[in-house]
């Protein structure tokens, strides 16, 4: 049982970036930007995130400064990162009518790279890993629960952070505001038919800037959940960002169906540190390397044959990747 | 002004602009040592014959990689599975070498095949279930990686304690004890440049981008290529299989990169390092081809180009991470994905051609990843 609690209380923790993430590039989409860049954008997030920790520290340490604000703290300042880096990509697909997909390579090739640099500048030659301090996890201890090693309080308490309060606060003001809401209604209609949305008013490259930062925003908060998952950053955040775009699509561009794949995913990725320790599955006790390169490989292989079992049900909205031209019949 | 004159100065300009932004970074992070560092990245790659000679080894496969993602950019694919492709190319290369003992021409064609196998899988699934070719790619880079080190760690021939009395285990055998006939020959180049690393794959790649630029200029299946690239409606109403030419296009792109890690890995120079990271060889290809514009035989030059500054990013070590050099590279793939606009305000800056403006434009070449769908 307490296996169990512990594979879902890990799954949770990582299903949250994949989560954020995959929304911010859900938004980006319905407004007909392609989003390749989505790994870059968490990189810069959680690295300007980790180093604002780092600053906080001293303060936390000294019972200046709680904990769970500093959290917080980062964690806005890897949202607006998020949003000064997606700016990029924005102003080069909606501005410049560059292709999409190139310019979200190349932010993704520039974010790993600032950041070793920014870090080797900031923590001296050759360092480039960033530790967590260890007051940012929630403990029962931080909220004053009893100690306990019962079910609930191990799945509830095992790896938990400020990040799933934020996301689930985030995945439903997502869902209001991308069905609920006149700003909703026009960015769908960006990523449909951009003409159309133009001829009855709609300003189509500000709704555009709109489903790019918030899908920055988004991402940059995303790539500093990730941080909390792995407990730690590398200047890299090991494929995440393209996994989540695999999540997006087979989500189908859904609020809710990007939960669902968000879980399993992340099912996917913590079974296999568990793997060792389950029964029922197998162990191959004659190979070298399951842990680190086997188990991980699942979760690319599953993606695969769910977009092919899903293509046909599959439907991107129809003007992403194409640069909205006004004078374009 | 011609036409091909304002595409290789818009790439001169994005190379400019982005070396200049790599020095500004230098000398925001490390004032005292950004000049002498700068100029000794400018001009490691000439310094010295050793080092020219390691420009042009590491400027072979990087050809390969950038013909691999122009040759499918032709065909209006964007390859980003290059890296998977080159490690796969890498990987039937080196178990052909070490593991069956053969020659390296053998282990060349290997590395082709296993290559263009996993370079089927997104054209694949591109032309048979209309998934994106970008995902695909980016999939089966991650699960390439991790099958070629799961089978690495568990084939004992692979590693160095098999052949050499050595704790080490986190890399391949090398070469030089392990099956010297499967290092790519020297030809005399090495005496001549006095250096280790050169061998024959330069002369190689360059073949392989003369024989890609006949295949996309001189032949009809390059031509079906190129228009499907182009417009893939129209290529289908005028009875070109677009769907076979999405396969046939990824599954040569994948022969060319996989032939790319073949060249890098039989050197007898490199051992493979089982590591978590795809290596960098296959990213750049992207840098390579865009600067060329895709054009097989510009690749070679900025393939070049892109060894170069890598050599000289390695001379800035250690008051600088060479990740510098990626900065640059980003800086520089950035200002090429709007390389239209670049060379419609350079084409406005030397206005010349006096020609009808009324007459037919000429069909776009720059049709990068195929966004033709759009009606």
């Amino acid at each position: 049982m307490n296996i169990l609690a512990d594979v879902l209380s890990a799954t949770i923790l990582f299903a949250v970036p994949l989560l954020l993430v995959a929304l911010g590039g859900m938004f980006s989409e319905r407004s007909g930007i392609i989003n390749l860049a989505l790994e870059g954008i968490m990189i810069v997030g959680a690295l300007l995130g980790c180093h604002v920790l780092r600053w906080l520290d001293p303060s936390v340490q000294s019972g200046a400064m709680h904990g769970q604000v500093a959290v917080l703290i980062a964690l806005a300042v890897a949202g607006v990162a998020g949003i000064l880096f997606s700016l990029l990509l924005a102003f080069s697909a909606i501005n410049l009518k560059a292709d999409q997909t190139i310019g979200g390579t190349a932010l993704n090739m520039f974010a790993p790279a600032f950041s070793i640099v920014l870090t080797w500048a900031i923590l001296g030659q050759g360092q480039t890993t960033m530790t967590l301090p260890k007051w940012v996890r929630i403990t029962q201890e931080t909220v004053g629960v009893t100690p306990n090693d019962g079910f609930f309080q191990r799945f509830i308490f095992t790896s938990l952070y400020l990040t799933t309060f934020l996301a689930i606060i985030l995945f439903a003001i997502a869902v209001v505001l991308l069905y609920k809401t006149r700003f909703g209604l026009r960015l769908r209609a960006c990523g449909e038919h951009p003409q159309a949305a133009d001829s009855v008013g709609i300003n189509v490259y500000r709704m555009r800037y709109a489903g790019v930062m918030i899908s920055g925003f988004l991402a940059g908060v995303g790539g500093m959940s990730f941080v909390f998952a792995v407990g730690g950053f590398q200047s890299d955040v090991a494929g995440y960002g393209f996994l989540a775009l695999a999540v997006m699509i087979f989500g189908n561009w859904k609020p809710w169906s990007i939960l669902g794949a968000a879980v399993f995913f992340s099912f996917f990725r913590v079974i296999g540190n568990y793997a060792a320790s389950i029964p029922f599955l197998p162990k191959f006790e004659n190979l070298q390397g399951v842990s680190t390169y086997l188990w991980p490989m699942i979760p690319y292989v599953v993606t695969m044959i769910l977009l092919v079992l899903t293509s046909k049900k599959s439907r991107a909205p129809k003007a992403e990747g194409i640069p909205y031209d006004k004078g374009q019949r | 002004m011609k036409k091909s004159i304002i595409g290789v100065l818009s790439s001169v300009i994005a190379i400019l602009i982005g070396l200049l932004l790599g020095m500004v970074v230098l000398f925001l992070v490390n004032p005292d040592q950004a000049w002498g560092c700068f100029l000794s990245m400018l001009t490691a790659g000439v310094s010295s014959s050793a080092k020219f000679a390691k420009v042009l080894y590491q400027a072979a496969p990087l050809v390969m990689t950038g013909l691999a993602i122009g040759f499918a950019f032709k065909t209006g694919l964007f390859n980003i599975g290059a890296p998977g492709q080159y490690l796969m190319g890498a990987f039937a290369a080196l178990i052909c070498a070490i593991c069956f003992q053969l020659p390296w021409p053998v282990c060349l064609i290997a590395a082709m095949l296993a290559g263009a196998f996993w370079g089927m899988f997104p054209g694949l699934f591109k032309s048979l279930f209309n998934v994106n070719e970008v995902i695909t790619s980016i999939m089966f880079n991650w699960i390439g990686l991790f099958i070629v080190n799961l089978s690495l760690m568990n084939i004992p021939k692979m590693l160095p304690p098999y052949w050499v009395n050595s704790p080490v285990k986190d890399r391949t055998a090398s070469l030089k004890y392990a099956n010297p006939d499967a290092i790519i020959p020297k030809g005399g180049l090495d005496k001549l440049f006095d250096s280790p690393y050169i061998n024959i794959s330069i002369l190689l790649a360059i073949v392989l981008a003369v024989v890609v630029y006949i295949i996309l200029n001189r032949t009809t299946f390059g031509y079906e290529l190129k228009a499907c690239g182009n417009n893939r409606e129209s290529a289908r109403y005028a009875g070109i299989n677009a769907k076979r030419n999405i396969v046939l296009s990824m599954v040569i792109a994948g022969a060319l990169a996989g032939f790319g890690g073949a060249l890098y890995y039989l050197s007898g120079e490199a051992d493979y390092n089982i590591l978590k990271v795809l290596q960098a060889n296959g990213f750049n290809g992207i840098p390579v081809a865009l600067l060329a514009n895709s054009n097989p035989i510009g690749i070679i030059f900025s393939a070049l180009f892109i060894s170069y500054i890598q050599i000289g990013g390695e001379s800035m070590q250690p008051h600088f991470a060479t990740e510098n050099i990626d900065i640059i590279i980003s800086v520089i793939i950035y200002l090429a994905a709007f390389a239209l606009l670049t060379k419609s305000i350079i084409g406005k800056f030397f206005k010349t051609d006096k020609s009808n403006v009324n007459a037919e434009p000429k069909p776009s070449t720059v049709n990068a990843t195929g966004k033709e769908e759009s009606k």
